[in-house]
């Protein structure tokens, strides 16, 4: 079997030396949080799945609603938590007959939609590996991560297919089966049965039409892959996240205790499916705590939003800084012609919120915005601002339950600094560093896919090195200060620069690139490039377009919004391109400041 | 003085290659819409809008967005708002 292999390494994650009380308290917090759950029927294990959807209906729950999936002409379709252990039983005897095997890896490529939910919770149930892709992303980021994620199966939509697959599918051997969720025509009289009339593909409705509803989810240790997310470094290629069946532990607890959900709620997380917020939040947490989760497929548009929050009834509400941002483009008094009083929490992730998001979020929902922290590869919520405790704006709050977190001191390369294997705490209140955590929360990623080396590399002197740097003030509360590597951080997702570079770099005309992250007020950071033309070439504004028009196309959203020629790149001594100084250039700071922070 | 149609056209073809350069604005059928047709985010959306503002010196607000949804529309618009 060519499937994924997976560097868990239980001992890691294990809580760190045994006379650490904060440890022994962690642990405990996680075993009472586990009691929670359910488990499988006879002692099986533990199915993210299972808890997510089937013990609802063993639980006599069967008729609530699961999902409001709202149309983009804003038409509403219900699913019953009943429904929904329906397809997503199908869906894993679809997974059966395709002759998929556990751990391979099921990819998705989709907007807002039922599908989603059913191909990832189908998935788990299946014990296979769920691996969900930005439709915004071009050819070149989906073809590198159904690669390096040995993609099995990929659902997705006919129009995404022929724009972002097709053109790339020959260089996916590992790719055998894709499904596509639209009514397209069937094949021929000699197509394969449940084929359509594209080639290669296979129809999702048809397979799920033919498949039996009913399905034993197999016996699943918690500690079985689960999910993979990709994420982006300073350097190489994507990394692959994986999370194990245990994570389901940390979603639950922190849906609970970060996000206030209860029985009755009517949940909506505008995180996009393709993103691992959409998955942890917009799919297990929610659903496990067997709430009406309202699911749009439209665009962003003000109005659209505020008629959703209140025609839905919208009680608990998790979004992001930018789209805050471009609501608050609208002004407030858009706001106050609806009813948004059943809203009890607002809740934001992705980066901090600016004081005035802050301000007028308060007076436009008459509450708080809750601020909290984490990433991909913590899984769920590390650091938030609970539901009814003081809100400090701007700060991330304080470590959730089971969470122990510090701030690393530094060292020339911005990073923790390690000395013979040991790192130190910051001591000073208000002193920055790099956010660190201690191993052994149930949704810590197990390793990066076919990466031991690099899952290593995030680990010193027993604690989890984030890549983020933050300060703790005097009372213990967490406050971002930026990442402590290139990485950019636009609409709240991670892009890593290399992946940029390399895709401009494969233009003719180009000999190098740098990529940074240009503060943008509503995205935060948007994606510019500085480009080196080889020789022969000239610095023409139709180069440019030229070049804008490239990025996109292989890079879709991710491409960057900005190029500008440098013939001149600044470079270390051992020769990579130095961002940070095309940054501060960038925003015009002294590029003096910069030494402590790149080894030269 | 009001915006004829053409001229929105090339505002909005215009608008359009600027931040998607190979765009195809000739080949776009008035009914297709835009945001679809040339893989439009939110954030390229407001560009967008932002860009049409420049060029028609029409106010665009939040409440006038679904009107630009196809080319048709947002000509119908222009004409209108520009009156």
């Amino acid at each position: 079997m060519s499937g994924p292999t997976v560097g868990v390494d239980a001992r890691t994650g294990a809580p760190a030396e045994s006379g650490d009380d904060a440890a022994r308290a962690s642990a405990e917090v996680w075993r009472a949080a586990r009691r929670l759950l359910d488990g499988l029927p006879g002692d099986r294990g533990l199915n993210i799945a299972h808890e997510a959807v089937d013990r609802h209906v063993l639980h006599g729950d069967g008729g609530v609603v699961a999902l409001r999936c709202v149309a983009p002409d804003e038409s509403v379709s219900e699913v019953t938590y009943a429904d929904l252990a329906s397809l997503t039983n199908r869906f894993a005897r679809v997974l059966d007959r395709l002759g998929v095997a556990p751990g391979e890896a099921v990819f998705s490529l989709l907007g807002r939609g039922l599908e989603t939910y059913v191909t990832a919770l189908g998935t788990l149930k299946h014990t296979s590996l769920y691996c969900p892709l930005f439709a915004a992303f071009g050819p070149e980021p989906v073809r590198e991560r159904l690669r390096l994620g040995h993609g099995r199966v990929l659902v997705t939509t006919y129009d995404l297919y022929r724009r972002r697959v097709a053109p790339v599918r020959d260089g996916l051997p590992d790719l055998r089966h894709v499904l596509l969720v639209d009514a397209v025509p069937p094949a021929g009289p000699d197509g394969a049965a449940a084929g359509t009339a594209v080639p290669g593909t296979l129809s999702w409705a048809a397979l799920l039409d033919d498949a039996d509803d009913s399905y034993e989810i197999p016996a699943t240790d918690p500690e079985t892959p689960a999910l993979l997310h990709f994420t982006s470094g300073t350097t190489g290629k994507p990394k692959g996240a994986v999370h194990v069946h245990e994570a389901v532990v940390a979603h639950h607890a922190t849906g609970a205790h970060a996000l206030g959900l209860r029985g009755g709620d009517v949940f909506w997380c505008t995180a996009d499916p393709g993103w691992v917020t959409g998955t942890s939040y917009g799919i297990v947490a929610p659903l496990t705590h067997g709430v009406t989760v309202v699911c749009d497929a439209g665009e962003f548009n003000a109005r659209r939003w505020y008629r959703i929050l209140q025609g839905h009834r919208v009680t608990v509400w998790y979004t992001a800084p930018t789209a805050l941002r471009m609501l608050m483009r609208t002004g407030g008094e858009l706001a106050r012609e609806y009813d948004l009083s059943a809203l009890r929490h607002v809740a934001s992730v992705g980066e901090p919120l600016n004081p005035e998001a802050v301000v007028w979020g308060q007076e436009t929902f008459d509450r708080p915005v809750l601020d909290n922290w984490w990433q991909t590869e913590t899984g769920a919520i590390m650091i938030s601002n609970e539901p009814g405790s003081p809100v400090r704006p701007g700060s991330m709050g304080v470590p959730v339950p089971g969470v122990v977190a510090t701030v690393l001191e530094r060292g020339d390369d911005g990073r923790a600094l390690v000395v013979d294997g040991a790192v130190r705490e910051v001591t000073d209140p208000g002193g920055t560093g790099e956010l660190a955590l201690r191993p052994g929360w149930p949704s810590m990623f197990r390793g990066y896919l076919d990466d031991e080396a690099r899952y290593r590399r995030c680990f010193a002197g027993g604690w989890y090195l984030t890549g983020d740097l933050a300060r703790r003030d005097e009372d213990g509360y967490y406050w971002f200060v930026g990442r402590a590597d290139d990485v950019i951080k636009s609409a709240g997702h991670l892009i890593g620069p290399f992946e940029v570079e390399s895709a401009l770099m494969e233009h003719p005309a180009v000999a190098e690139a740098g990529v940074i992250g240009k503060p943008d007020p509503v995205a935060g950071e948007v994606v510019k490039a500085f480009v080196t033309l080889r020789r022969g070439f000239e610095p023409t504004e139709d180069l440019r377009l030229e070049l804008v028009a490239f990025g996109r196309r292989r890079l879709g959203s991710v491409a960057p919004r900005e190029i500008a020629f440098d013939q001149n790149l600044p470079h270390t001594r051992s020769g990579k391109v130095m961002r940070r100084l095309l940054k501060a250039r960038e925003l015009g700071l002294p590029e003096g400041d910069l030494s402590t922070l790149e080894r030269v | 003085m009001t915006t004829t149609p053409a001229q929105a056209r090339t505002m909005v073809g215009t608008a359009i290659l600027r931040i998607v350069p190979d765009a195809d604005v000739d080949g776009v059928s008035p009914d297709a819409d835009l945001r679809q047709t040339f893989d439009l985010d939110s954030l390229d959306f407001l560009s967008f809008v932002e860009l049409l503002t420049q060029q028609s010196g029409v106010r665009i607000e939040e409440d006038d967005y679904p009107e630009l949804a196809t080319m048709a529309s947002t000509q119908a618009f222009l004409a209108r708002r520009s009156g």
